[in-house]
């Protein structure tokens, strides 16, 4: 009697969650993979066929390109702030308790400011007629015809701006825990800071360094409005395809076979990971866990 | 004990690097030369020009409409999910938490494209409605994390000691459950108005004729516009976030 109660409960509440994800996110993305096999018509509608055209131009030596341009950004963003974001958070977790939660702010806030605000602040500075620009000409570091802005650099530096603070954000969490006196004592058998930094540290915030790569790898993968605002046409990521397909060239089959790309991208790895575990059994911290936090 | 000033350094180079853009934006916002690069005197023209653009105040009540209502419904089922999800374990649970997650995860494009697609199909026509829909369907999963986060410092003597006094059902959820989840409610709401007024990629997919919200607008401004006028909207839009962030700081520092 009482089971059944709270089973009735469980139900009732957990329906409307449950309901609307499945309504609003699990039938759209399966209807993503479905559309995909579809053809359009010529009024930019879904045809009632059904055709493996729309991954026509996935067998393309440009698309392959594309690919691995975007492969390519989001690896180097990724090496590039964990090789910042790890000394940094070493350095905020060796602070005084306050002076940790100050640091902690200063990073976070600019962060609260409009996504494309921040974007468009780096197309200022960046600009032919920005100060930056203008600095660099004048000691002589580039010349007066270089662009600074509408190139994969500029891609690159607005990729590391924006994802930098989410990899210090699980990186930190990760080392405030650890304990330093370890790093002391390895200095005290003789081991030099540098031998102790990568044999003791890292391997300490090894949790915070998965957390940090699945929360700047995942999204940069996906990126759209940073090539399209500071990128040129070399510089194109995937995102920027599947946009203009969807709004250029309403050419929704193809939109989703890109989709689809994406799609498997985030399904492959984990599923990998999962067989890993599997067939190991030693799952201890799952990199979710410190994510939630 | 001597320690490398090197990561130290590297900090105040990276808040330096945050800050600067913004900083460099603000000010240029009062500065009365088109280019950024030379500061040609001080004015609030820009602001002016803002002030009088229709398209921004529509754009703006758009906001408004879409951060409001959708905060409203991803609130509610959010934190009935929260609870669940803390509450029980079963097998259930364990599927429910993945539909939670997973949107958590996957980039925005994907989201967009998705919904649109389904809202294609299913001949919804695409305006404020539709970005609402998209906009819960992020909120849910945020809200229910951090619901569930507070739940997971909850004391439950005080339930207990309401049971054992015969509070039930309504009463106990009124009385017991609703003050002791205020700061974490609040805390969600904030989260989840943070994220609607700053989403951009979900809302570009499922808008339609005349519902751009202020991000869209922003969007085109900086495509086609006048680059002063955004330095104005957006030191302003700045201000807003950050009066936002300081009440949720406050909010979450209260709780902890």
């Amino acid at each position: 009697m009482k089971i059944s109660r709270i089973n009735t409960e469980e139900k009732l509440i957990t329906f409307p969650s449950f309901f609307w994800l499945l309504l609003f996110f699990l039938i759209p993305t399966l209807l993503v993979v479905l559309i995909s096999f579809c053809t359009a018509d010529p009024y930019g509608n879904i045809g009632k066929g059904f055709s493996l055209s729309a991954y026509s131009e996935i067998i393309n030596i440009s698309f392959l390109i594309l690919v691995l341009r975007t492969i390519k950004l989001s690896i180097f963003t990724t090496v590039i702030c964990l090789s910042i974001g790890i000394p940094v958070a070493y350095a905020m977790a060796r602070m005084e308790k306050r002076w940790q939660q100050n640091f902690m702010l200063l990073v976070i806030i600019p962060f609260w400011t409009n996504f494309l605000i921040r974007i468009y602040a780096w197309k200022i500075i960046l600009h032919p007629e920005g100060f930056l620009k203008q600095f660099l000409v004048f000691i002589k570091l580039v010349p007066e015809s270089a662009s600074l802005l509408y190139n994969e650099g500029a891609v690159l530096l607005v990729l590391v701006y924006t994802y930098l603070p989410f990899a210090i954000l699980p990186l930190y969490s990760a080392a405030e825990k650890f304990d330093f006196q370890l790093l002391e004592a390895a200095r005290d058998l003789g081991s030099s800071s540098i031998r102790s930094f990568i044999k003791i540290f890292l391997p300490g915030i090894s949790v915070g360094i998965v957390s940090a790569i699945m929360v700047v790898f995942i999204p940069a993968l996906g990126t759209y409005i940073i090539p399209d605002m500071v990128g040129g046409p070399n510089s194109e990521m995937l995102g920027n395809k599947i946009a203009q397909r969807v709004f250029t060239d309403r050419h929704l089959p193809k939109g989703s076979a890109l989709s689809t790309i994406l799609i498997l991208a985030f399904v492959i790895p984990p599923l990998i990971q999962l067989i890993i575990r599997k067939t190991k059994k030693t799952s201890k911290n799952s990199p979710m866990g410190v994510l939630s936090k | 004990m001597k320690q490398s000033k090197f990561p130290f350094i590297l900090t105040i180079i990276v808040l330096i690097f945050f800050w600067l853009p913004i900083i460099i934006l603000m000010f240029n916002s009062f500065n009365a030369s088109r280019f950024g690069s030379v500061w040609g005197g001080f004015t609030l023209k820009w602001y002016d020009r803002l002030f009088s653009d229709s398209n921004v105040w529509r754009s703006v009540q758009n906001t408004a409409i879409v951060t409001i209502v959708s905060t409203a419904v991803s609130l509610v089922i959010g934190s009935l999910a929260g609870f669940a999800l803390h509450r029980y374990k079963s097998k259930f649970q364990k599927v429910h938490m993945g539909l939670i997650w997973v949107p958590l995860v996957i980039p925005d494009i994907l989201m967009g494209m998705s919904l649109l697609l389904f809202f294609i199909s299913i001949k919804v026509p695409l305006g404020l409605f539709t970005i609402i829909l998209g906009h819960i369907t992020f909120c849910i999963s945020y809200v229910a994390v951090t619901i569930l986060a507070r739940l997971q410092d909850f004391d439950y003597t005080i339930v207990e000691a309401a049971r054992d006094l015969g509070a039930r059902g309504w009463t106990l959820f009124r009385k017991i459950y609703i003050p002791l989840l205020t700061p974490g409610l609040l805390a969600g709401a904030m989260l989840s108005i943070t994220l609607s007024l700053d989403d951009f990629i979900i809302t570009f997919f499922t808008a339609g004729p005349g519902s751009s919200t202020l991000p869209l607008q922003i969007y085109s401004m900086i495509k086609f516009g006048t680059p002063p006028v955004i330095n104005a909207l957006s030191t302003l839009f700045l201000m807003l976030t950050f009066l936002l962030a300081i009440i949720y700081q406050r909010l979450s520092r209260r709780n902890s």
